[in-house]
C-alpha cells in the first residue's frame, strides 16, 4: 500500500468564532498530484497555510510525514517543512535579489555545499523551469510566468518530497498556464515528488490531478473526494457536477 | 559511488549505489577540466540506487560542457526519470537577452546624469504644479477629496503625533537649556537660560524638531501608503476612473498637515520651554516665577510667529515629499522602501534649505 505523505484527521480550521470548516478528513498518497479545488471562499487557501504550518488547526490533525503539525514543536515543523517547496500565487520572489540569489537562498540556509555546487544548483532547477540563462534577472525583469516558474525553481531547490501549488494557473495566459501544469506532471513524475495544488481552474484539474478534495462553503467541509474524472463521470452530488462542468450540468 | 577514468580518446563516468549530497569539488574540478580536452563524454549507470539533485547537476554541467566544445556525450544505463531530467534541463525555451552593459565615456556619462537631474527637478515642478492646481479645485470646490480621507490623514497627523512630539521637544529643551547653563554659569548669568530657551525654541528649533520627527513618522507613512497602493495598481485604477490622483491621494494629506503643523510647533515650542524650565527650576535654583518672567520677556510675537510660519512651511514640505515618492514608486516591496527613504531624506534636507531662505531673507525684511 502506498504511503501516505499527507494526513488529515477532523480537521477544523476557525478564524476566533468563525468557523471555516469542520471535520474535514483525507490522505495525500505519495506520488498524487492531489488537487484541492472548491468555490470562492470556501478556504481552500486557508487549507493549504493549515497544511504548510503558517496556520494552526481549531481542532484535528495534520500529519505530513507522519509528524503531527497540530502537535509539533517549531523545530519539528522546521525540520518538515524543509522536505516541502512551496510556489505562492505571485511566485513571491525577493524583489531586491536576482533569480539565482533567490533560488540560492534555502541551500545556502540548509546545506553546507559549496559555493560552486550552490551555483551548479542555481543554474540546473532554472533550466529544468526552462529559464536557463536568466540567473541575473531580477524579478522586476521577468514576465509573471516568468516569475512562477522561477518560483517553483526556488521550491525544488532542496529536492523536496512535497511540493505546495497556490493557484498556479493564477493571472496566466492559455499557453504559460498549459507550460506549467506540463511542468508539475514532469516533476511529479521525474522526481516522484508529492504534489497539492489549490486550484478553481478546471483544465489544470483534470489535466493533472490524480486525486482531489471538493471543498463545499456552504456546507463548511468535504463535499467530495476522488479522482477529478472520476468526480466527474459519477459526481457524489449535484454541486461537484455544478462546479466541474461550471454550472452547465449542474444545475440541469 | 561516482569512479572516473579516462584515456586518450574519452572519459568514463561509472555511477553506481547511492549518489547523494555529492560535492567532491577536487574529483569535480578534474571531471571537468578532463570533458574539455577529451573527445567524448562516457556516461555509465549501473545498479544507481538512490540520487539526487547534486547528480543531477554534475550530469547537467557535463552535458553543457560537451555541447559548449562540441563533444560527444553520451548517457547509459540511467534511469529513466534521471534521464528525463538530464532531457528536460537540456531543452532551452527562450534566450534571455540581457540589456547592454555599455556605460559608454565617461562625459556621456556626466551628460546622462546631468540629463536624469534635469528630468528629476522638472517632474518634481510639474508635481507641485499639480498640487496647486489641486489647491485651486479644492478653493473653487470642485475637488474630487473625500471629507473622511481628509478626517483620517488629519487623525494620523493630530493627536496621535503629540505623545512623540512632547517627548522629543522636552529632551530638546532640556539639552539645550544644559548646553546653555554651562557656558553662561561662568560668567554668572544663568538666569538667561530662560531667555536662552525661549527664544531658541520659539523661533526655529521648535519648529525644526515638529519637522524632523513628522518627516520621520507621518512624511515615510505617506510615501510607504502610497507607494504600496502604486504596486497594488490602486493608483492605476484611480486614474482609469478618472479621479485625479492629487485630488484624491495627495490634497487631504497636505492639507492636514498644513493644519496640524503649526499647532504641533507651537505645542513643541511650549514642551521645549518645559524642558528648559526643568532644568532651570531644578539643577540650577532659578525660582519658578523668576524662570517665568524671563521666560515671558524674552517671547516676543515676531519670533513666535516665525516659528509658526516655518511649521507651515515645514508641513507643506513634508507632504509634498511624501506623497511625490509614493506617486512615484516603483512596482515591487523593494521600490516602496527606497520611495519611504527617499521621502524622509529628501524632506529633511529641503526643511533645512527652508529654512536658511526663510532666516535669510527675514534678516533682510528686518523681521
Amino acid at each position: 500500500m502506498t504511503e501516505a505523505k499527507i494526513k488529515v484527521d477532523d480537521l477544523t480550521i476557525a478564524y476566533g468564532d468563525f468557523v471555516l470548516m469542520q471535520h474535514v478528513s483525507f490522505e495525500v498518497k505519495k506520488g498524487d498530484v492531489f488537487i484541492i479545488m472548491g468555490g470562492s471562499g470556501c478556504g481552500k487557501s486557508s487549507l493549504l497555510r493549515v497544511l504548510t504550518g503558517l496556520v494552526p488547526p481549531a481542532h484535528g490533525n495534520v500529519f505530513i510525514n507522519n509528524v503531527n503539525f497540530a502537535k509539533a514543536s517549531q523545530n519539528q515543523k522546521d525540520e518538515v517543512m524543509k522536505k516541502c517547496g512551496i510556489l505562492y500565487q505571485s511566485g513571491a520572489l525577493f524583489s531586491s535579489m536576482t533569480l539565482a540569489e533567490n533560488i540560492a537562498l534555502p541551500l545556502q540556509q540548509y546545506t553546507d555545499y559549496s559555493d560552486k555546487l550552490i551555483k551548479e544548483l542555481v543554474s540546473l532547477k532554472l533550466a529544468l523551469v526552462g529559464l536557463t540563462g536568466f540567473e541575473d534577472f531580477y524579478p522586476s525583469e521577468i514576465s509573471g510566468g516568468m516569475k512562477k516558474r522561477a518560483g517553483l525553481a526556488r521550491a525544488l531547490a532542496l529536492d523536496p518530497e512535497i511540493v505546495y501549488f497556490d493557484e498556479p494557473s493564477a493571472g496566466l495566459d492559455p499557453i504559460s498556464s498549459k507550460l506549467l501544469d506540463d511542468l508539475i506532471i514532469e516533476i511529479n513524475k521525474s522526481l516522484g515528488t508529492t504534489i497539492v495544488v489549490v486550484t478553481h481552474e478546471l483544465s489544470s484539474i483534470f489535466a493533472i490531478g490524480t486525486n482531489s478534495i471538493f471543498l463545499d462553503a456552504d456546507k463548511k467541509g468535504v463535499g467530495g473526494i476522488g479522482n477529478p474524472k472520476e468526480l466527474l463521470k459519477n459526481p457524489p452530488n449535484q454541486k461537484i457536477l455544478n462546479f466541474l462542468t461550471r454550472g452547465e450540468k449542474g444545475n440541469a | 559511488m561516482l569512479k572516473f577514468e579516462q584515456n586518450a580518446s574519452a572519459l568514463t563516468i561509472e555511477i553506481s549505489g547511492d549518489v547523494l549530497c555529492y560535492d567532491d569539488e577536487a574529483q569535480k574540478e578534474k571531471i571537468y577540466a578532463s570533458a574539455q580536452i577529451l573527445p567524448q563524454i562516457i556516461v555509465t549507470a549501473k545498479d544507481l540506487t538512490a540520487w539526487d539533485s547534486t547528480l543531477l547537476a554534475l550530469l547537467y554541467e557535463l552535458a553543457k560542457i560537451a555541447a559548449l566544445n562540441n563533444k560527444k556525450i553520451s548517457f547509459t544505463g540511467l534511469p529513466d526519470n534521471l534521464q528525463h531530467l538530464v532531457d528536460l534541463a537540456l531543452k532551452v525555451d527562450r534566450k534571455p537577452s540581457l540589456p547592454d552593459d555599455d556605460r559608454g565615456p565617461w562625459l556621456e556619462a556626466l551628460g546622462n546624469w546631468g540629463l536624469n537631474v534635469y528630468l528629476s527637478v522638472k517632474k518634481a515642478f510639474a508635481f507641485c504644479r499639480q498640487v496647486l492646481s489641486s489647491c485651486g479645485r479644492f478653493l473653487r470646490g470642485s475637488a474630487v477629496m473625500r471629507g473622511v480621507d481628509f478626517l483620517f490623514a488629519l487623525e494620523g497627523c493630530s493627536y496621535k503625533a503629540v505623545g512623540i512630539m512632547s517627548l522629543v521637544s522636552f529632551m530638546i529643551g532640556l539639552i539645550l537649556a544644559f548646553v546653555g547653563a554651562v557656558q553662561l554659569k561662568t560668567f554668572g548669568a544663568q538666569i538667561y537660560v530662560a531667555s536662552l530657551v525661549t527664544i531658541g525654541m520659539t523661533r526655529i528649533m521648535g519648529a525644526i524638531m515638529a519637522g524632523v520627527i513628522m518627516s520621520g513618522r507621518t512624511g515615510a507613512s505617506y510615501a510607504a501608503t502610497i507607494g504600496t497602493m502604486q504596486v497594488n495598481e490602486e493608483i492605476d485604477a484611480l486614474k482609469t476612473m478618472g479621479i485625479p490622483t492629487m485630488d484624491f491621494l495627495v490634497l487631504p494629506r497636505m492639507l492636514s498637515l498644513m493644519i496640524t503643523m503649526p499647532l504641533l510647533t507651537i505645542w513643541a515650542d511650549f514642551m521645549g520651554m518645559f524642558g528648559g524650565a526643568f532644568v532651570g527650576v531644578v539643577m540650577l535654583d532659578i525660582s519658578p516665577q523668576e524662570y517665568w518672567k524671563y521666560s515671558i520677556d524674552a517671547m516676543n510675537l515676531s519670533n513666535f510667529l516665525v516659528g509658526v510660519f516655518h511649521g507651515f512651511v515645514f508641513g507643506i514640505i513634508i507632504a509634498l515629499c511624501g506623497c511625490y515618492y509614493g506617486v512615484n514608486c516603483g512596482r515591487n516591496a523593494d521600490s516602496v522602501g527606497v520611495a519611504t527613504t527617499k521621502a524622509v531624506v529628501s524632506a529633511i534636507v529641503l526643511m533645512i534649505v527652508a529654512t536658511g531662505i526663510i532666516t535669510m531673507s527675514f534678516e533682510v525684511l528686518g523681521i
